[in-house]
């Protein structure tokens, strides 16, 4: 096995001189055909013959315990195989590989926690069977309205801990200039389309698990840590996930109970979410408060940064949101403080959804880089360019690539940010207002261990394998692609084997890590390859030439078939960080562009045009790297001006739990969006050199999109989303 | 969902004596029985019968009930007669509900209010006596005008707002054989004590048709819908208008509005404000003043207040002014 | 009960309160027609029912006693695409998937709503709607994607129209 850690900057020579010319090329989705015939099987679908179906009863009550449960009217009916509560296995809410739930416990720690679960031979008789379970309750005062409970500043949640440097407060003081605000999110569901979803069952003592997760080598482990058994008995598929979004990072509290209900009837069991469910045992991104100070003088120059937040948790999660993440490598300053508080409440688990951190604190940083600039009288890109750090202002790492300088030039050129009002409120046609926002975009890039296998086979066509999984992200493709361009194949002449946790253990899907993570473990496996190749051609490694399924060294040219005829090579590959992940400062880059259409009369907004120019390392496929891009861009769009959880915090519950209520994008709220990519491969990232995009797109364009609403209306608002009711008082009389 | 006894029937003289709730379209009443907000003992399947067709009478139009909101949105007789219909019907929901949804059934929609659709929530609309969740609680979508101490939810329906501006009503078959055309301006309850009975139909009763009347001639017309997103949302203010002006001055005034309370909104006195004036600004301003005389926010909803002002005055404009 | 779906001639017995999407996914076990919502607020399970799409999941199995239903199983299979389908692969008009069978049958019942001249609430003239960008986003907003594919959900309509 090919084991490389990122001990230094590191491409594989193979793909410098590869000629297949797959590599980042926009080709289809290699699963494409299953997914528009309707083909491509999810958890909750084609299951075994005698599949019982599983409904969860979740609790009433926003804080207590439960003190008892009746089942027998929900037994009573006809079809239900069992009523299933108190099991010490039964998780109090979602695991992952870093903290487990309460397990066994009576606890109720928010509204619409599961607490019992109901089998039954259809689906419509567990769904009404689970109505009818009666649960009582010791029901306690909760915690239900973050803002009224104690901050806690000495805790120990979440992964990023605070940042002093310097004297903040002399800074400030002695700053020329000074912008102080505080900014509001709210509450936001990863509200994946497909709801979570598992089918369970027993096959003497394995258990199988399909289930509709982001990372299946870690729910592996969560699945056997919470039933107690070895986890070489647990083997997980996740073929195809009907969107995650950090929803489906951990192990709900479904797929638990669904591996007890298989046991308890001795058959396949299949549980979905109701979709007002997955508002409360998924978890959601907190809602928080930032403050953001910065210092500077009167060219611009920052002299004191800070970006200080509160999110919030439940008793039994550990999750705290990163809200400064990126902001941290992303403007000089010498005085710098990043902190997140805690806030303690009762209601469903907060966790990692979509660019965790950046989704929300690029919102509030570049937002308060608009208006600081417009006190400047600088253009916003002129005062980021002014603050343009050569190295990682709050690490002093070098920075791996970074090209933020190039993604404003050539998003301003394209855009046609030139063109932009540098008056507020001065561009009106018709009934709408016009303006044009722009912002930085910043996420950052984790190096993490990923390995795969690529097999040439007898007939000279390539498998790769591994646990990776495709959420849409495109993984099928791309490891196609990469294995393609390594050995010489068209696309046509490589399998991809992904989503079951028999294969090579990989990172998984989340943090933007798993394309580069997981195509480089394919190279490196190639790399090995390649070099029993040299040896059966009785040439260098680096002498080969492959392309179409063709060997070159030299003046032979041979069939790869003929190569591997009754002896096919099998190669395993594993990268993992290494000092050349923690030497330097990496993260992908963008600059984001927005026009809006802001109505006169009823403060509606219109996105007109949106547009970004991003640096995201090596790109792997550009029509599906550009497709999540511009996904990214929408997300940052709804987040700009509809999506928003309410909490009812006289009880802990959601007021809209559903897609009637809780506004994601539409069709018609987005225009056409444009996406260009200036790429440089980072090697220091990992062998393949690409870097994170799925999460980038939405990092700065929400704020795009509100400094654009300020452009339009001269209006600034400090929480999002940007609704109509709170432009109407600002707007020009009718 | 409970489970129910389900009757297709063959005629509305079955359906009226079957005794049962009608399910139609069903993308309403499935989406509450889903929830187990409506639970109804038996389903009377009406969506077979001979009831949709749209036929010139009196001048006016008779609308079958089962005519589903896309055939009437896009009627060549709909659009050059009550373009506002058409408008009204095509901003509600979307394609696919357009295609299901009926008529009869879309005068029946209920309120789209959070907590009446949450069981756990208090809800005298749905459960009468329990009290009323959106009274101290998020009301962001509820009503300013019209409502009660019972009950602040909206109706969220588009189509019916048009049909009340263009004076419809609508013909209904009872039990005992009787039909009765019962004016739009009568079919739609206040909450008052009892949010729970929203319309003046009996029980039993069948909606078989919708009658639309002839508009005065040169009338313009208008359908004008707020919401959160561009599409595929329930509006927060919406306005249908219908206005005629003579020789400078304002001869017919019809304007309902929706998103403001528990019926299609329509009140004499904003018509009052407009009919024999010059289509100018005072005019506007006193019809939005007579509006609003007596709205009231209830926090959340505050800013409907000023958006509904804005919105009718912005319309009034767009139906006097120069055709664009 | 009969149907006819995709062609064929199906009987079931469906449980009195089984949806058409149930029945189709659960009974007949044509998974491609998804379940995102249960509530006809995504479209994920858009069907043709009679030639018309609707949401199958907001009505009942009951009450399609004979209909003729068409599901994504039925436009087109993997090896043979619907030109709708055949787009959807070339413009990328999806990601995670979940959400395209719902598309793609939508786009087909709205393209077939645009040849009969059915306006839109965006169409300046209702009575003869011209399809743009903006026709086509408007019409198909019944279809949520949280990718947010939309931009190029509507290029592959668009090219499937134009041709």
């Amino acid at each position: 096995m090919s084991d490389l850690a990122m001990d230094a900057p590191y491409r594989p020579a193979a793909l410098d001189r590869a000629e297949q010319g797959l590599l980042g090329k926009p080709i289809d989705r290699y699963e494409g055909p299953l997914k528009v015939s309707g083909a491509a099987p999810y958890a909750y679908e084609q299951a075994p013959e005698g599949t019982a179906y599983m409904a969860v009863v979740t609790a009433a009550i926003g804080r207590g315990r439960v003190t008892g449960i009746d089942a027998a009217a929900a037994e009573a009916i006809p079809g239900v195989l069992t009523v299933i509560h108190g099991d010490p296995r039964m998780p109090a809410g979602e695991g992952n590989s870093r903290a487990m739930p309460a397990m066994g416990s009576d606890e109720v720690f928010h509204y619409g926690q599961g607490i019992a679960l109901v089998v039954a031979e259809t689906q419509e008789v567990a769904r009404e069977a689970a109505r009818r379970v009666t649960v009582h309750y010791d029901e306690q005062p909760g915690r239900f309205d973050a803002t009224a409970v104690e901050v806690q500043q000495d805790h120990k949640l979440g992964f990023l801990p605070p940042v002093n440097r310097g004297d903040l407060e002399a800074a400030l003081a002695q700053a020329e200039v000074v912008l102080d605000r505080t900014y509001t999110t709210p509450i936001h569901f990863p509200a994946a389309l497909e709801p979570h979803a598992t089918l369970a069952w027993w096959e003497g003592d394995q258990l199988l698990v399909r289930t509709s997760n982001q990372v299946i080598g870690g729910a592996k482990g969560t699945i056997a840590t919470a039933l107690g058994i070895d986890k070489s008995r647990v083997r997980v598929q996740a073929p195809y996930v009907g969107g995650g979004f950090g929803g489906k990072t951990g192990v709900g509290q479904e797929a638990i109970f669904a591996a007890i209900a298989a046991e308890a009837v001795g058959r396949p069991v299949k549980v979905a979410l109701t979709r007002r469910q997955t508002a409360y045992m998924v978890h959601h991104r907190s809602p928080t408060t930032q403050r953001l100070r910065i210092g500077c003088d009167r060219e611009g120059r920052i002299s004191a940064i800070a970006h200080e937040s509160v999110a919030y948790q439940n008793d039994d999660s550990a999750f705290l949101e990163p809200v400064p993440f990126g902001t941290l490598p992303l403007y000089a300053g010498e005085a710098r403080r990043f902190r997140t508080d805690l806030a303690r409440i009762d209601l469903p688990a907060t966790g990692a959804v979509r660019a965790p951190g950046e989704a929300i604190g690029t919102f509030a940083v570049e937002c308060a880089m608009d208006e600081l600039a417009e006190q400047l009288g600088l253009d916003p890109i002129e005062l980021r360019r002014r603050n343009e750090p050569t190295r990682d202002p709050t690490t002093g790492k070098r920075f791996s690539t970074r090209r933020l300088l190039d993604c404003y030039d050539e998003g301003a050129r394209r855009f046609g940010w030139d063109k932009r009002e540098t008056t507020p409120g001065s561009r009106r046609e018709g009934e709408w207002l016009i303006g044009m926002g722009m912002a930085a975009a910043l996420r950052g890039n984790f190096t993490v261990q990923a390995e795969a296998e690529v097999i040439l086979g007898a007939d000279g066509r390539a498998t790769v394998k591994t646990d990776m999984t495709d959420i849409g992200t495109g993984t099928y493709t791309i490891l196609a692609q990469t294995a393609g361009e390594m050995l010489g194949l068209p696309i046509s002449a490589i399998d991809v084997v992904i989503g079951d946790t028999d294969l090579p253990p990989s990172a998984g899907s989340g943090g933007s890590f798993g394309a580069g993570s997981a195509c480089a473990a394919a190279a490196l496996a190639c790399e090995d390859i390649l070099t029993e190749l040299g040896l059966r051609m009785n040439a260098a490694t680096d002498d080969l030439r492959l392309k179409d399924g063709q060997v070159t060294a030299g003046a032979r040219t041979t069939p790869l078939a003929d190569l591997v005829r009754g002896s096919p090579i099998a190669a395993k590959g594993k990268t993992t960080p290494g000092k050349e992940s923690q030497a330097t400062s990496q993260a992908s880059h963008g600059a984001q562009f927005a026009e809006v259409a802001v109505n006169a009369v009823t403060g509606e907004v219109r996105v007109r045009r949106m547009l970004g120019v991003f640096d995201i390392g090596r790109v792997l496929n550009e029509k599906t790297a550009r497709n999540q891009i511009v996904g990214g861009m929408v997300w940052g769009l709804a987040y700009a001006l509809t999506e928003d959880a309410v909490v009812d915090p006289r009880n802990g519950r959601f007021v809209n739990p559903d897609f009637g209520e809780y506004h994601v994008a539409v069709n018609a709220d987005v225009p056409q969006i444009e996406a260009y990519f200036i790429e440089e491969i980072d090697d220091s990232a990992n062998p393949v050199g690409a870097k994170g995009v799925g999460e980038l797109g939405i990092a700065g364009s929400g704020a795009a999109v509100v400094n654009a609403i300020h452009n339009a209306t001269g209006v600034r608002i400090y929480d999002m989303p940007v609704t109509l009711d709170k432009l109407l008082s600002s707007l020009p009389p009718v | 969902m409970k489970t129910f006894n389900y009757e297709r029937v063959a005629s509305p003289e079955a359906a009226v004596a079957a005794g049962g709730r009608f399910i139609a379209g069903g993308t309403n009443l499935l989406d509450l029985m889903k929830l187990g907000v409506e639970t109804p003992e038996r389903l009377v399947d009406i969506s077979r019968l001979d009831l949709n067709t749209i036929e010139e009478k009196d001048g006016g139009f008779l609308v079958g009930a089962l005519v589903p909101n896309s055939d009437l949105a896009a009627d060549p007789r709909v659009i050059a007669n009550y373009p506002v219909l058409s408008r009204a019907l095509l901003a509600g929901a979307s394609g696919q509900l357009r295609n299901k949804a009926t008529t009869g059934g879309n005068l029946l929609q209920r309120t789209r209010c959070y907590f009446f659709y949450d069981t756990h929530a208090a809800c005298n609309k749905r459960v009468p006596g329990s009290g009323c969740d959106a009274l101290g609680g998020f009301n962001r979508i509820h009503a300013i005008l019209g409502a009660s101490e019972q009950c602040i939810a909206t109706h969220p329906g588009d189509m019916p707002v048009a049909m009340r501006a263009l004076d419809a009503a609508v013909v209904t078959l009872r039990p005992d054989g009787d039909r009765r055309r019962i004016p739009l301006a009568d079919f739609y309850r206040l909450p008052g004590d009892t949010p729970h009975i929203e319309t003046v139909l009996e029980s039993g009763e069948l909606i078989t048709h919708i009658a639309l009347p002839a508009l005065p001639p040169g009338a313009r017309q208008l359908y004008r819908k707020v919401r959160d997103r561009a599409s595929y949302a329930f509006a927060l203010v919406s306005v249908a208008g219908v206005i005629a002006v003579e020789n400078g001055t304002i001869t017919h005034a019809a304007l309902a509005f929706g998103g403001l309370a528990h019926q299609p909104w329509r009140d004499p006195a904003v018509e009052a404000a407009l009919i024999g004036q010059p289509p100018i600004e005072a005019a506007f301003d006193a019809a939005a003043t007579a509006l609003l005389k007596d709205a009231r926010g209830h926090g959340d909803n505050d800013f409907k207040i000023p958006l509904a002002r804005r919105v009718l005055i912005a319309a009034l404009r767009d139906l006097t002014g120069e055709p664009a | 009960m009969r149907f006819t779906i995709n062609g064929s001639k199906r009987e079931a017995d469906p449980d009195i309160r089984a949806s058409l999407l149930d029945l189709l996914r659960e009974e007949f076990r044509l998974t491609g027609t998804k379940k995102g919502c249960d509530h006809g607020q995504c479209g994920a399970c858009t069907v043709l029912v009679n030639g018309r799409r609707i949401n199958a999941c907001l009505t009942l199995a009951v009450m399609h006693q004979e209909d003729d239903i068409v599901t994504i199983e039925g436009l087109g299979s993997a090896d043979n695409l619907h030109p709708m389908q055949a787009a959807f692969v070339r413009h990328d008009g999806y990601q995670c998937g979940y959400c395209t069978p719902g598309q793609i049958c939508s786009a087909v019942g709205m393209l077939d709503e645009v040849a009969k001249g059915w306006p839109s609430h965006v169409s300046d003239d209702l009575s003869s709607p011209v399809l743009d960008e903006a026709e086509i986003s408007e019409r198909m907003s019944g279809n949520l994607c949280r990718c947010s594919a939309y931009p190029t959900i509507v290029d592959a309509i668009r090219e499937v129209h134009d041709a």
